[in-house]
């Protein structure tokens, strides 16, 4: 239990002359749902993308499941059970909900002969529960692309779901959706850590969201650490007030 | 249930017609037995091009590699090839008896397929790992490199071509290829309703919606792709063996690696009829096909130039084809119904 | 390999084929600037680039066989493609602008096809040429020959990429169209109209490639299937080189057509094409590698 379940050691990641991410390190412990806070800007999708392999990093390490993982690309890490959502969706507009799920299901151990079973065959009660787990189930006839923007948002959610990753990186998971759906999710996601055992890292800007779900939070500001600590130290801290206040 | 039957219907009415095809029209049974072919170039050319939302513009390769792998097997078990080639496949020398005929085209036109399928593998493994465009473009000259090493070949007969072995008098050749085209067009249609039902299918379908997606959620897609491929040539190799013998004679340039004709036409037909759907290539080949065969003769050479400008058309103003605007037109009887899948689920599910 | 030792033992032929090849590849750079240009502004790839350098090289032979000179067929072909790179954008590629790049890769292929035909319909499918009636230099004791048309055309090919070069950087449209290609949602609002840059980019990129297709019919030959090649060695030439680098366009268009050259004289000239395909193949292989390790695909 002593090896994090995620380590990144020291990774710095520059765009031309500008320094999104300094020196940072951050480490999950396998179970946890840990957040990761800061103003606009202060790069925390850059070190999502650093992670889940969209480009090189300039310094430092990060492991996963005690493999470096920070020389390879989308596919291989995904692969290795560590997938990520998309501030802007991602869905496959032209399949229906059902199709998005079905081919989401892992793929992982699969050679191309186990891609030839009949799509029914498997895994369809599975995409069903999901799909009412998210309150898509009513939908699963639609195409993704004719649901509205938290729609996808929650298909994504599903479809990562269904991938049985060890470990899920969402990027702004509640930006775009409606209010009142909020709370449900923040329970969706609880669960999903509770019940499929999916470890969680999480961007987001709703302070209470983030309060209420995370056990651990990371807080970024101008490409650096600023502060961790649990939901409470966090609150009172108050260089991350300084931050939050002078950004905006 | 009745959209299922209608498609029943549809492939029972094509596979009648096609059996009964020498009864029906004896007079046209070569253009028939092309215009088979035709469904299969169009078929394979939109599991890559429809499915996968990769475009080749250089397909005919392997068309052109079935068809030569296919006539060089079918001399070689018999006869050394360059002595066959030199002679320009004349002489009395060289016969084929009904045996080693039929046993050549056994061997041969699988050969083909495979040869071809080798072809886009190892070509595929390259150019397959990049993007949908660069890999566009990288197809773009395929049909011209090889039509010049194959005219430049002296083993296959370069550039003065190759004549396919002369069946023996006893045999009604116009039939035996009638038949084996329509054999071959059933299988690949028959295959790919298969393919597209697993989730190999979604898979590919995947990849053409957005591939960054699926390499985000761990697929192998240059594999897919590959593989997808591979499966697209072998079947257009098999469709060039048969083309070959059909023609009786190959060019390197303008029978074997024609992408100029061919190779537009291919592409054309998939989308005339519909990108991206299993029926789109059928009823887009059958729909070109004749009205190739009408009007040809009346546009007097002008035919390639309004081929050209019937890509631009279709692709800027139907874009969707003849399936894709009869399913916007009418979807409750050609869109996907909802009973249907909820049925296909159950019975999947049970 | 006869040819190899052939070039070990008389270095001098080395001279002849590289100097050869930049004349050449001067032309090869001017087209693939075009190409850049649209791409880059438009997120088109244009598969019809060689065509209009082929119907270039048509239009200078008109020029000529009217009696005047060929050179006339510079700003004549230049003209010419104009209008018609502004109205196949008004008709065709406007509606194609925003979709998705395999509609345009196809509506572009389509364009190429019609051309191509077009052409071969109208003027036969035998090689031409338009003689300059200019004569050669000898150097090294007559040991490397260069044909004065070449050496024109390679200046002149400088002088029209330097032309537009200037004209993109100091014009009020050039600026336009610079904005547009950098972010054409912020050029709308702030009062570009980018449906005419668009416009006059696709001309723009169409004169260009008329104009240098004038120089390969003065300098070199023409038929009406010529401009495949020249697309993929455009294509080729801007991957090398990357969009909005024009050191590298040049750079990467000198060395494409010594490369050429050389295979040319070493596999033989009727695998000159061949070698031009396979050479792209290798070219997208490398970029992939490199891109490889920066965790990045070629897209």
């Amino acid at each position: 239990m002593t090896q994090p379940l995620l380590d990144v050691c020291n990774v710095s990641k520059a765009f031309g002359g500008v320094i999104a991410n300094r020196n940072i390190s951050l480490k999950v412990n396998r179970g946890q749902i840990v957040g990761l806070i800061g103003p606009n800007g202060s790069g925390k999708t850059t070190l999502f993308n650093s992670i889940v392999g969209y480009h090189p990093i300039d310094d430092g390490e990060i492991w996963f499941k005690g493999e470096e993982i920070s020389r390879y690309r989308v596919g291989r890490i995904a692969r290795l059970g560590l997938l990520r959502t998309f501030q802007q969706t991602r869905i496959y507009g032209r399949m229906t909900c059902m199709e998005n799920m079905l081919i989401s299901l892992p793929e992982r151990e699969s050679s191309f002969l186990d891609l030839l079973k009949s799509r029914h065959s498997a895994g369809i009660q599975r995409a069903k529960d999901l799909l009412e787990f998210v309150g898509l189930y009513s939908k699963r006839y639609h195409y993704a692309g004719d649901l509205s923007f938290g729609q996808q948002k929650l298909l994504e959610f599903a479809m990562a779901l269904i991938n049985e990753p060890e470990m899920l990186l969402l990027d702004e998971p509640t930006a775009g959706i409606n209010p009142t759906l909020i709370n449900g999710l923040i329970d969706r996601l609880k669960r999903a850590n509770e019940e499929l055992g999916i470890t969680l890292l999480v961007i987001e800007h709703n302070m209470r969201v983030i309060m209420n779900l995370a056990e651990h939070i990371y807080c970024l500001a101008h490409g650096e650490m600023l502060a961790e600590g649990s939901p409470e130290e966090i609150r009172n801290d108050q260089r991350v007030i300084d931050a939050y206040l002078g950004a905006h | 249930m009745n959209r299922r039957l209608a498609n029943v219907i549809a492939i029972l009415a094509l596979g009648v017609i096609g059996i009964l095809g020498p009864w029906l029209f004896p007079a046209h049974l070569s253009q028939f037995s092309k215009l088979w072919l035709f469904i299969v170039l169009a078929l394979t050319w939109d599991l890559l091009g429809g499915q996968t939302g990769y475009n080749s513009f250089g397909n005919v390769v392997f068309f052109g590699i079935g068809m030569y792998a296919a006539a060089v097997t079918q001399v070689g078990l018999y006869y050394p090839v360059a002595a066959y080639t030199a002679a320009k496949g004349g002489g009395t020398e060289f016969v084929f008896d009904v045996a080693q005929f039929y046993t050549g085209l056994a061997v041969g036109l699988p050969v083909g397929g495979i040869m071809a399928a080798l072809a886009a593998a190892a070509l595929g493994m390259v150019i397959l790992g990049m993007r949908g465009h660069y890999f566009a473009i990288a197809t773009l000259g395929l049909a011209i490199a090889a039509g010049e090493l194959a005219a430049g070949w002296e083993y296959i007969g370069a550039g003065s071509g190759m004549v396919t072995p002369t069946p023996p008098d006893t045999i009604d050749t116009t039939l035996l290829f009638y038949y084996l085209s329509f054999a071959l067009a059933a299988v690949t249609f028959g295959f790919l309703a298969w393919l597209y039902s697993t989730r190999f299918g979604l898979a590919i379908n995947a990849i053409r919606d957005d591939e960054d997606k699926a390499e985000a959620m761990g697929h192998h897609t240059t594999r897919n792709k590959v593989i997808t491929w591979t499966i697209s040539a072998f079947f257009l190799g098999i469709a060039g063996g048969i083309f070959g013998n059909l023609s009786k004679f190959i060019d390197p340039i303008d029978v074997a690696f024609n992408g100029a004709e061919v190779g537009v036409w291919m592409i054309l037909m998939a989308i005339l009829g519909g990108k991206g759907t299993l029926w789109g290539p059928v009823i887009g080949a059958a729909v070109f096909y004749v009205t190739k065969e009408l009007f040809w003769t009346y546009l007097l050479g002008w035919q390639r130039v309004a081929l050209g400008a019937l890509i631009v058309i279709i692709v800027v103003f139907f874009p969707q084809g003849i399936v894709g605007w009869l399913k916007e037109r009418w979807p409750e009887r050609f869109g996907p119904s909802k009973e249907e899948m909820e049925a296909a689920d159950a019975k999947g599910g049970a | 390999m006869d040819n190899l030792n052939l070039l070990i033992q008389a270095p001098i032929l080395n001279v002849q084929l590289l100097l050869d090849g930049l004349w050449i590849g001067a032309i090869f750079a001017l087209a693939a600037f075009g190409m850049a240009l649209v791409w880059g502004v438009m997120n088109i790839i244009n598969v019809a680039q060689g065509e209009f350098v082929m119907l270039g090289g048509f239009i200078t032979l008109m020029v000529m066989e009217a009696g005047l000179s060929p050179l006339l067929g510079i700003p004549a072909a230049a003209i010419v493609l104009f209008v018609l790179g502004w109205l196949l954008y008004r008709v065709i590629i406007w509606r194609i602008v925003d979709a998705d790049m395999f509609i345009s890769l196809l509506a572009t292929f389509g364009i190429s096809i019609m051309m191509q035909q077009l052409m071969n319909e109208i003027f036969g499918s035998d090689v031409r040429t338009a003689e300059s009636g200019l004569g050669m230099f000898y150097l090294f004791d007559n040991m490397v020959t260069v044909s004065q048309i070449k050496v024109l055309a390679f200046v002149l090919a400088f002088a029209i990429g330097l032309a537009l070069w200037l004209f993109l950087k100091r014009s009020r449209l050039g600026q336009a169209i610079r904005a547009t290609s950098q972010n054409p949602r912020a050029a709308r609002i702030l009062g570009i109209d980018t449906d005419r840059v668009y416009a006059a980019t696709y001309a723009i990129n169409a004169a260009l490639c008329g104009a240098a297709g004038a120089l390969v019919v003065m300098a070199y030959s023409i038929h009406p299937y010529v401009g495949l090649p020249y697309t993929v060695r455009s294509f080729m030439i801007v991957i090398m080189a990357g969009l909005g680098n024009l050191g590298g366009v040049i750079a990467a268009g000198l060395g494409l057509g010594a490369a050429e050259q050389f295979a040319g004289f070493l596999l033989g000239a009727e695998y000159q094409l061949a070698f031009v395909f396979l050479l792209l193949v290798v070219v997208l292989v490398w970029r992939q590698m490199v891109l490889a390790r920066r965790r990045q695909y070629l897209k």
